[in-house]
């Protein structure tokens, strides 16, 4: 195994393109690390991203929108009293992965390409309304995190591709995200069921929502009908009744020992109205 | 295998060694170095007996290659005496009996130390997920968690 410490994303891209054989991207190492040392995945290049300029900052952009670095680790985000004033929901997601030293290491773009359909961040991202920058052998493009995981454990990035940085949108008025999930234990564990949910309201009225899912089937879900059963509604019972049928609906999960297909389903519903309802306490500015 | 030279510091120590690629802090720390306190219990990041820090964040050696270690500043539990004064949680660990086989505690003493430099008066709550990611299974958690919240008002105490 070959370690590079490239200087720009061009060099990485580049090193990456030019490998022939298995390539890793090391940020945090949180995943890169565990399959390296149970032989899981031996990369031939290792390619740390980290002595690249930028990577570990968090910008607000002059139009509200965040710049997150590729590099950022859990504990910075949650550091950063601003971008937990604006993404709560997104801040907390990504909170919830692994412990207190994991937190010190894992960034969001390694839980995105790590292709979890369990990871914790990435519902919170796409309900949210992230994109990453991704620079490759075919130049520069934008992929909205929703379309990036096409299966467990693999993404839409090619060969020589790379993520150079999180674009958060601007949080914008009378807005709120959250995000929940259903774990046996009270931390450390991985997500039976995760759900973000992200909206903006006029006065009362939902006018805009954004409902994820995490966990139900084989890569993270936006749910379209979801948000369609709570836009134009105050959130009263009977549109929480059909958030949760909606998302019940787009469940495909798998069963296993940390939940069945029907218990899955189930919670997805339960945390769909949970989480809708903390994202609109938290667009009308009450403290959740 | 061409072996990599990294110059860090460790516990306050500037400290030169050539490492595998593959070799994790874990692995520098406990074989080129000699620092055996911090331990190794599942390798994967789950158990936090590796707990070191590095820039004074708080992370799982094993989780984190040599070669990444160049130029920064590594605090183990060796580090956490003064010489033969034994550091108050240290002194409280032993007081409260908050070990028992002593494999997880090189890594309990540096998370809650790095936990009382961030927050000198933390609520139970607040050890106890801080410490989530440390795994013991002799004490049953709850002299640790003692111990901790006594270290702390002591130390508000002197200060």
């Amino acid at each position: 195994m070959k370690i590079h410490q490239p200087a720009s994303f061009a060099d990485a891209s580049a090193i990456a393109a030019g490998a022939s054989g298995i390539t890793r991207y090391l940020a945090g190492g949180t995943d890169v690390l565990v399959q390296l040392r149970s032989d899981l995945v031996t990369p031939d290049d290792l390619i740390d991203v980290k002595k690249i300029e930028g990577v570990s900052d968090i910008t607000k952009n002059q139009d509200g929108s965040w710049t997150i670095g590729v590099a950022v680790t859990g504990a910075e985000m949650t550091e950063h009293a601003e971008l937990c004033q604006d993404w709560p929901g997104l801040v907390e997601a990504m909170d919830l992965i692994g412990s207190t030293q994991v937190q010190g290491r894992a960034t969001l773009v390694g839980n995105l390409c790590n292709g979890s359909p369990a990871a914790d961040s990435v519902p919170g991202q796409v309900a949210a309304g992230v994109s990453v920058t991704v620079i490759g052998p075919k130049g520069e493009r934008t992929i909205k995190v929703e379309d990036m995981p096409t299966g467990p454990g693999r993404t839409v990035l090619e060969k020589g591709d790379i993520v150079t940085a999180v674009n958060v949108p601007a949080r914008g008025d009378n807005a709120g995200d959250a995000y929940l999930r259903f774990i046996p234990r009270t931390e450390m564990d991985i997500a039976v069921v995760g759900c973000g949910v992200n909206l903006r309201l006029d006065g009362d009225t939902i006018t805009e929502a954004r409902v994820s899912l995490g966990a139900v089937a084989p890569t993270v879900l936006l749910v379209q009908e979801a948000a369609d059963a709570i836009i134009g509604t105050t959130l009263g019972d009977e549109a929480l009744d059909a958030l949760a049928k909606a998302a019940e609906a787009a469940c495909n999960p798998i069963d296993d020992k940390r939940g069945t297909i029907e218990f899955r389903v189930e919670v997805a519903g339960v945390l769909a109205k949970r989480a809708a309802k903390i994202a609109y306490a938290r667009a009308k500015g009450e403290a959740v | 295998m061409s072996k990599i030279h990294v110059t860090t510091k460790v516990n306050g120590d500037e400290v030169e060694f050539l490492c595998d690629p593959r070799e994790t802090v874990l692995d520098v720390l406990r074989d080129h170095l000699n620092l055996t306190g911090a331990k190794e219990g599942c390798g994967t990041g789950d158990c936090g007996a590796c707990s070191v820090t590095v820039d004074g964040r708080l992370v799982c050696s094993c989780l984190m290659l040599g070669a990444e270690a160049e130029g920064k500043e590594i605090a183990t539990v060796e580090g956490i005496a003064d010489g033969e004064e034994l550091h108050p949680l240290q002194k409280k660990f032993i007081e409260y009996a908050a070990l028992q086989c002593g494999i997880c505690t090189p890594g309990i003493l540096v998370a809650a130390k790095n936990l009382l430099e961030r927050e000198p008066d933390p609520t139970e709550e607040q050890v106890r997920y801080w410490l989530a990611g440390n795994l013991c299974r002799c004490t049953g958690y709850d002299k640790i968690i003692r111990a901790v919240m006594d270290t702390a008002a002591e130390m508000r105490e002197a200060s």
